[in-house]
This record gives structure tokens, C-alpha cells and sequence, in this order.
């Protein structure tokens, strides 16, 4: 079964945020979707200055299988995307929660971090 | 997965060795075992092992099996010097579209024929059909299983498995298969490197996998096949071709025994016609070198006119992604692909991408 740690936050379209002890917001895919999408081969993170709005569309991950989009799942801007991506795209199979991390926002709005889905009802949403 | 999906005999192994089930054409296989990248490059460095038991096996015996396949199929049977050889050809409809792509091979009893699985219904009525006016029995193998080994040291690996078979493995010539008893074992495959496909009974299966796994053997799942088939340039059906395909627009010229004129084999006054016309598709190969992976569907641009991505991946081997494309006739070396939006230009190539673990393409 996928692991879905306890003190992040997830949405419905299998991201994962941190929010960080300086208050900014780590964003990645779970586990789940990591196994779903089989060996990841590239990553586009978004550029570092975009704003994002909840629900946009912040990058690609594509695998042997399919691409994928990455839906931001907060407003914010991005103050940095995982380099170690570019070469290292399997991280995200390896470790989705950890160095695969894939970008950092200065969220707009830290509230809405509120209204996102917790380990439990993520659990329930995949079947976990 | 539906409940209703069939099993091969070796289901409970492909469980035992960790292997994500799908659905492929109706049966429960393995996608991958943990990692296709890894199992792709077992395949090309090493020796992999595929659970191909959902081909469909036909046997064809009776006075008339070689005038039969004559008509049945583009390539011609003439062909097979000796007991054992095999061809690759497509079974065509009338009007020259693939009904599927087929190896047979000469036997001492006649014919073995393998089709594939997703076309398995279609192609035995269509067989079953083409039989009237011929003394030819068509025999369904479903009692036998069939694993394909492949990779640099793939018969090496059988033959400490299997010493009994070594002497005949290492004896066997490139697209040569020999029964063995109730075993068919052939120098063939779908990787673009040496190896086995062997057919035995259901029975035997279980064992013989887990003589192979001892031996070293990685077990390899669809997902890699995939990539190691698009690799080697091979095409597979129902994506590169169909019925509505001619196999001129899909590389498959080759497969096509225009000697002896005489020869009416279905599909034939279609083909020639559309030969005399000029064909006004080929295939090619892409190659992305910028970032991004070329998939199925996308559209190929050459000098506005459009042709389309028929298999595309991602390269385990070459680290880039590479594609198998229909694109109209005067496409040269350079053509532009819509990737997710982006007018991106690929590189036009000559098929395979890979051969033995190596690049082959300029």
C-alpha cells in the first residue's frame, strides 16, 4: 500500500504540500501517484517568479507510460524548483515525499492550505 | 481488473515475483515486476524473461497447408528451405489493410502459425474462412505456454538451466525453431537481440520458470517489451498497423513476396495497384533530442502535410525519446511534432534505433 504521511496535505488530483517552519509551502506527488505513473523520466517544474493560482497548471511529469500534468494546489509564487530533477528524474519514484520534491511557493493565501484533503481523507480517496 | 480476465498457467509466478497485473487483450499479465527501465535494461545487457503464454498457437496440417498459406499471407512459405525456419508476415484483407502480423514456421507435420492475442477471434474466423477449397486443418494450441528469453545472455542462461537443451541451443540458427517433444524451442523474439521463444505444455511452465529465475533469469513485463520492441523498430499491431493500414505505409514492405507474379495471395491486386500509384505514406523513425516524450496520436508535420506518431516512448537505452511515425512519402530527414501544444522539431531516422544493446540509426 502507498505510503500517505500524516502531517501533509494533499488534493484530489494526487499532489502533496508541506507547509515549512518559515511558512512557505513544498509541493511534490504522492506515492500513490508516483506508482501509477511507473518510471519517471522527465520532470518540468514551473519557472521560479510565476504565480500560480489553485488548480493551474504548474508542470508535466512524464513517465515510460504517460504524461502527467502537476496542478499547483494553493496560490502562491514559485521561489524554487528541485534541481536535482533534471538529472535525477527517478527521485520521484524513489522518494516522492523527500528529494522528490518538485517546487517551493510563497503562498498567497495560507489558508487555503486548510481546505485541503488530510492523510485520512487522502487515504480514503485512493483506497489506501 | 475485470474478474473475467484469463490466467496463464504462470499467473501465481508473475504474483510470487512481485509483478503489477494488468489487463492486456482480456488476460491478467504483468506490466512490470518493480522497475520496466530496469527490466528494459536487463533485457539489453543481460537476459530477461517474458510470459508470452496469451499468443495464439495454430497448427496447420493437411495436403494443402503450403498453397493455403500461399494465399493466406503476403510473404510466401516458398521461402522455408528447412524444418524449423520461420518468416514474418501480415495477413492481409482484400483490400490490403493488416489483419494482423504473424511468424510461421516449417514443420515435420506442417505449419505452426503464432498470431497475436487481441486479434485472436478475428483471425481464427478469418482463417477458418480462407480453409474452404483447401485440404488444411487448422489446430488450436491453447495446451501450450510460451516464454520468450531474451538478451546477450539469454541462451547462455537457458542452457545452464535447461542442460538437457544446451547442445540444440547453441546450435540453433537466427529465426530457426526445432521441436523438442512436446517443446518448440526458436531463435526468435521481439527485442532487437538474441534469445529464445519457447513453447511448451501448460504443465511444464511453472517448473521451467523457476529453473530460468535460479538460473538469473529477470522477469520481464509488458511495459519493457513495449519499449524493447520500439527500440528494435518492430511494429505492433493495432498501433503501427490495422486493417485500414497498407503494410507499405508500415514498413512491412519487406515482408511482401512479389515473386512470383503468379502468386494470388488476398490482398495482392490491391497492393499492386497502390505500389503503381506510389505509395503516399512510410514509415519512419523520429527522435526527439530536446526534452519531452513523443507519444502515440501526436501529429507529425512535413511541409504542411501531416502524418502521425503510430509508437512512441521514452528510450531506456538511448536516454531520449524516440517514436515510430506514418508520415507522407517525401518526408526527408527533419519533421515537426505537436508535443502537448509545442511545434517541437524531431529528427527523421532510419528504422531500428537499436540492435544488441546498441544505437544503429545515423
Amino acid at each position: 500500500m502507498s505510503q500517505v504521511p500524516a502531517e501533509l496535505k494533499y488534493n484530489d488530483s494526487h499532489e502533496w504540500v508541506r507547509l515549512e517552519a518559515d511558512g512557505t509551502v513544498t509541493v511534490g506527488i504522492t506515492a500513490h501517484a508516483q506508482e501509477a505513473l511507473g518510471d519517471v523520466v522527465f520532470v518540468e517544474t514551473p519557472e521560479v517568479g510565476r504565480e500560480l493560482s489553485a488548480g493551474s497548471s504548474a508542470g508535466v511529469v512524464e513517465s515510460v507510460k504517460a504524461a502527467s500534468d502537476i496542478y499547483s494546489p494553493i496560490d502562491g509564487a514559485v521561489l524554487a524548483t528541485n534541481p536535482a530533477l533534471e538529472g535525477e528524474p527517478e527521485l520521484v519514484n524513489s522518494d516522492p515525499y523527500g528529494e522528490g520534491w518538485m517546487f517551493r511557493l510563497q503562498p498567497a493565501n495560507p489558508a487555503q492550505i486548510n481546505d485541503m484533503l488530510d492523510a485520512a481523507a487522502y487515504s480514503d480517496l485512493i483506497g489506501a | 481488473m475485470a474478474d473475467s480476465a484469463l490466467h496463464t498457467p504462470l499467473y501465481a509466478e508473475h504474483l510470487a515475483a512481485g509483478g503489477k497485473i494488468v489487463d492486456f487483450a482480456g488476460w491478467a499479465l504483468p506490466i512490470h515486476y518493480g522497475s520496466q527501465l530496469k527490466e528494459h535494461e536487463t533485457v539489453r545487457s543481460d537476459a530477461g524473461m517474458f510470459d508470452v503464454s496469451h499468443m495464439t498457437v495454430v497448427d496447420l496440417t493437411g495436403a494443402d497447408a503450403k498453397a493455403y498459406l500461399q494465399k493466406l499471407i503476403a510473404n510466401d512459405v516458398d521461402k522455408l528451405g528447412f524444418v524449423g525456419k520461420a518468416l514474418y508476415a501480415g495477413m492481409l484483407n482484400p483490400q490490403g489493410g493488416v489483419i494482423d502480423d504473424l511468424i510461421v514456421y516449417l514443420t515435420d507435420w506442417g505449419y505452426r502459425v503464432v498470431v497475436n492475442a487481441a486479434t485472436r477471434a478475428k483471425d481464427l474466423a478469418w482463417m477458418q474462412a480462407q480453409t474452404a477449397g483447401f485440404a488444411v486443418e487448422l489446430n488450436v494450441r491453447d495446451d501450450l505456454s510460451m516464454l520468450a528469453i531474451q538478451g546477450p545472455n539469454a541462451r547462455a542462461k537457458v542452457a545452464a538451466a535447461r542442460p538437457q537443451l544446451a547442445e540444440l541451443i547453441q546450435s540453433l540458427k537466427v529465426f530457426q525453431g526445432v521441436p523438442v517433444g512436446d517443446w518448440f524451442v526458436a531463435r526468435t523474439g521481439y527485442t532487437g537481440e538474441d534469445g529464445l521463444e519457447i513453447m511448451l505444455p501448460d504443465a511444464d511452465a511453472p517448473a521451467f520458470w523457476r529453473e530460468l529465475l535460479a538460473a538469473g533469469v529477470a522477469p520481464t513485463g509488458l511495459g519493457a517489451r513495449d519499449t524493447l520492441r520500439l527500440e528494435a523498430g518492430m511494429n505492433l499491431y493495432g498501433h503501427d498497423m490495422d486493417e485500414t493500414i497498407s503494410p507499405l505505409a508500415a514498413g512491412m514492405g519487406w515482408t511482401i513476396a512479389w515473386e512470383p507474379a503468379s502468386r494470388d495471395f488476398i490482398g495482392r491486386a490491391a497492393l499492386e495497384a497502390e505500389r503503381a500509384a506510389g505509395p503516399a505514406m512510410k514509415q519512419v523513425g523520429l527522435v526527439l533530442e530536446s526534452r519531452g516524450v513523443l507519444r502515440e496520436g501526436m501529429t507529425v508535420t512535413v511541409d504542411g502535410a501531416t502524418g502521425v506518431i503510430t509508437s512512441g516512448t521514452f528510450s531506456p537505452t538511448l536516454k531520449l525519446s524516440i517514436a515510430i511515425a506514418r508520415v507522407p512519402a517525401a518526408t526527408g530527414d527533419v519533421a515537426t511534432v505537436d508535443l502537448r501544444g509545442v511545434a517541437t522539431p524531431v529528427r527523421v531516422v532510419k528504422l531500428p534505433f537499436v540492435r544488441n544493446g546498441k544505437q544503429v540509426y545515423a
